[in-house]
């Protein structure tokens, strides 16, 4: 279970050059799953580099950039750092 | 000797390139059982074995949640190949790790290829090679694919490896999950799982695999799901763990990392939220001038040198049939094809360009916002660039799109896309029809926009009442910017142009043939060739004609759209061969400005060519192939129509 806390948001909400660690995925198995293999996972480290408004979002996660498009950046949740 | 090797990466990572490499033409692309993914096997001889490889699809990890995921997976774990070798881009080892590891607990004998190792060397970061080797069990081989550095020692390490087995070494996931997996594994050995390895499969269970439980339905399932129940969220914990283990292992063996910060200060330009579609357009703008003006004296080198050899031919020939066959057919038709090599060699290299510097996956991105708004997905951005080089490579783009639905609409759109075989129709009629070369230019460019809107409207018209709904979801990792390879680039245009060439000298060769037969056949009837109302040609023209004449079109365009179902440049070939010397002076005569722009119009929707209907089949089934070639056939006659009318209308002929 995911614990509210003032701190956390939804990577969408992050603005560039900010950074933060995910608490978790809010989503369908198929989705954290894709998420996993790309690095995502809980407790993990990301640096937001580009942030359009509503467009996709790019990070980096584990030293790699990935591309991911809003609505699915509205899914993943994050502590701010 | 016989081996089986597979061949096995992340997307992005140069894993063809190491395939070329190795196999070079003795290539074989077929498919897999029952699914759409291409399979590529390729045979080998090193050191006195004969390998078979496979190339399996580029995956980030060995879930059961994507077509290309579970094909790879199926392939290691049941056809159980000899060595899996498992390409890794050295610049990036910690997320690439996440498929060595998940591939190492298969069991399957790997053999790592650390590949882009120039990058490494040249930004001086540190890989310990030795620890990476002793850490892992395997051997791993630095290899640079695209110079083929490395790859004589990769093929000495895959056949030492194929004689003997790895050292098998295990990482911890965990005190609470090592115990449950040892359990596990007791209970499926006590009950003879013997197809899958014991902590694979354990591992595989703890995590809820779907496919695997399916698969052991009716064989103690609930005893061990009841076992693995004691560990919550299996799936993300077996996730996270795998990283941590894989962290540990970076920490080790990485002394020095890939910096991004040039990279990341390229992105704030190239995806900027207010100038990166003004790039974007750019940038394609610039891709296109570069391809017709860079190409322009190449062809006119190539239509003086056909002409010039076609008067020879007909003046010093005795047999007046072969003479005619010889100038109308051979190098008339051919060489009306030949002309475009130039630009479809500078378009290919253009697209060619833009990929290898990483610029194509930004694209993605900068119009995903706008993409998505049109009932598309930010990738299928790159799936319709390619398209104006070729529809084939366009549509095979189209497979980076996980859900089904966006991929099958941006495949059914795609044969909107222009592609450089409709360029030398455009050309030669927009030259010939208007007088002004800056208008003949606007022409020829109306085109390629007059297709874009119109995929426009058909992806927003699929969206609407075929696929509805859904939400494209779009994921997809950019690789780092690179300054763009011109010799990679050569070879890619090499690659993906010869094509046409072997086209040309082949099947078009073949056609023009059949149209010189045609139009110059009754011999004695036409003169020779001169006198073609009374040619087999004119009568099949005649034939077709009154589905042509609202248009105002000659029965030759009519015979040359014909031909055109096979390949759009055979149009033009057919043009050469039905006009005998020059095939610009009898287009003057065939179209008037309106009807020839009409029937420009016409070639770019009418229907896409065999080839690529072809792949559509393969792609996306018969049913949505065959709607593609409805759709395009009734679209070809209402824009055609439209166009006459509205031109009818302002009083222009």
């Amino acid at each position: 279970m995911i614990k509210m806390e003032n701190n956390i948001i939804p990577l969408a909400f992050m603005a560039s050059g900010e950074r933060g660690e995910i608490v978790g995925i809010r989503g369908g198995q198929r989705m954290a799953k894709r998420l996993y293999g790309m690095g995502l996972t809980p407790n993990s480290l990301v640096e937001v580099i580009v942030s359009n408004p509503a467009g996709p979002i790019l990070i980096n996660i584990r030293g790699s950039r990935v591309a991911i498009g809003r609505g699915m950046a509205m899914k993943i949740l994050v502590r701010r750092l | 000797m016989k081996a089986k090797v597979a061949f096995i990466g992340n997307p992005n990572v140069g894993k063809t390139e190491l395939f070329n490499r190795f196999t070079g033409q003795r290539q074989h692309v077929g498919n897999w059982p029952g699914v759409t993914v291409e399979k590529k096997v390729g045979r080998c001889v090193c050191y006195g074995m004969e390998l078979e490889i496979v190339d399996l699809p580029g995956t980030y990890s060995l879930t059961a949640y994507s077509i290309d995921e579970l094909i790879a997976r199926n392939f290691i774990i049941e056809e159980k190949p000899d060595v899996v070798v498992d390409i890794i881009d050295s610049t990036n080892l910690e997320r690439n790790l996440y498929l060595t590891l998940s591939l190492l607990e298969t069991g399957a004998n790997v053999v790592i290829a650390l590949n882009m190792w120039d990058i490494v060397r040249s930004k001086k970061i540190k890989i310990d090679v030795k620890k990476l080797e002793e850490l892992l069990g395997v051997p791993v081989v630095p290899t640079v694919a695209i110079t083929g550095e490395g790859v004589e020692r990769l093929k000495e390490e895959i056949v030492k490896a194929i004689k003997g087995k790895r050292r098998k070494v295990e990482w911890s996931y965990g005190r609470d999950v090592e115990a449950v997996i040892k359990k596990l594994q007791e209970v499926i050995k006590k009950e003879n799982l013997r197809e899958y390895p014991s902590r694979w499969l354990a591992i595989k269970i703890i995590e809820g695999d779907e496919e695997i439980l399916k698969k052991i339905e009716d064989r103690c399932k609930d005893k061990l799901l009841e076992i693995a129940s004691q560990i919550k969220d299996g799936e993300t914990l077996m996730a996270e763990r795998r990283y941590r283990a894989i962290e540990k292992i970076v920490e080790e063996v990485l002394k020095k990392e890939e910096e991004w910060s040039f990279s990341d200060m390229l992105d704030h330009v190239f995806l900027h939220p207010v100038f990166g579609i003004p790039i974007f357009l750019a940038l394609m703008y610039a891709a296109f001038q570069f391809t017709f003006s860079f190409s322009a004296p190449f062809s006119d080198m190539i239509s003086m040198f056909f002409s010039w050899l076609g008067e020879l031919v007909k003046n010093s020939m005795g047999n007046e049939i072969l003479a005619s066959f010889l100038s109308d057919a051979v190098l008339a038709g051919v060489g009306s094809v030949l002309v475009f090599v130039p630009p479809i060699f500078s378009l290919f290299f253009a697209l060619s360009l833009l990929e290898n510097s990483g610029y194509l996956a930004r694209a993605a991105f900068v119009m995903d916002r706008i993409m998505h708004r049109l009932g598309l997905h930010g990738k299928s951005i790159i799936s319709m660039i390619m398209g104006f080089g070729c529809n084939i490579p366009g549509i095979l783009a189209a497979r980076t799109i996980e859900n089904e639905k966006d991929r099958i609409i941006t495949v059914m759109i795609n044969p909107l896309m222009s592609c450089s075989a409709r360029l030398p129709v455009y050309i030669l009629i927009a030259s010939v029809i208007f007088k002004s070369s800056a208008i003949a230019g606007a022409a020829v460019f109306s085109m390629y926009l007059l297709g874009i809107i119109l995929a426009i409207i058909m992806a927003l018209m699929l969206r609407k009442f075929l696929f509805k709904g859904e939400a494209p979801a779009f994921l997809l990792e950019l690789p780092r910017y690179m300054f763009p390879k011109i010799g990679s680039a050569i070879r890619d245009m090499w690659e993906k142009g010869k094509w046409f060439i072997i086209k040309a000298g082949t099947f078009i060769f073949f056609v023009v043939i059949i149209v010189w037969f045609l139009s110059s056949f009754p011999w004695n009837a036409t003169q020779g060739g001169v006198n073609i109302e009374n040619s087999y040609a004119a009568m099949f023209g005649h034939f077709i004609e009154p589905a042509l004449k609202p248009f105002g079109w000659q029965w030759q365009a009519g015979v040359a759209l014909f031909f055109g179902f096979l390949a759009k440049e055979a149009i033009v070939g057919t043009f050469g061969a039905l006009a005998g010397e020059s095939a610009r002076n009898a287009v003057a005569t065939w179209f008037t400005p309106l009807t020839g722009f009409a029937y420009m119009a016409f070639v770019l929707i009418y229907f896409p060519c065999v080839a690529t209907v072809a792949v559509m089949v393969r792609e996306i089934g018969k049913k949505y192939t065959l709607l593609t070639i409805a759709y395009t056939v009734s679209l070809a006659f209402v824009v055609a129509g439209f166009i006459e009318l509205i031109g009818y209308l302002m009083g222009i002929s």
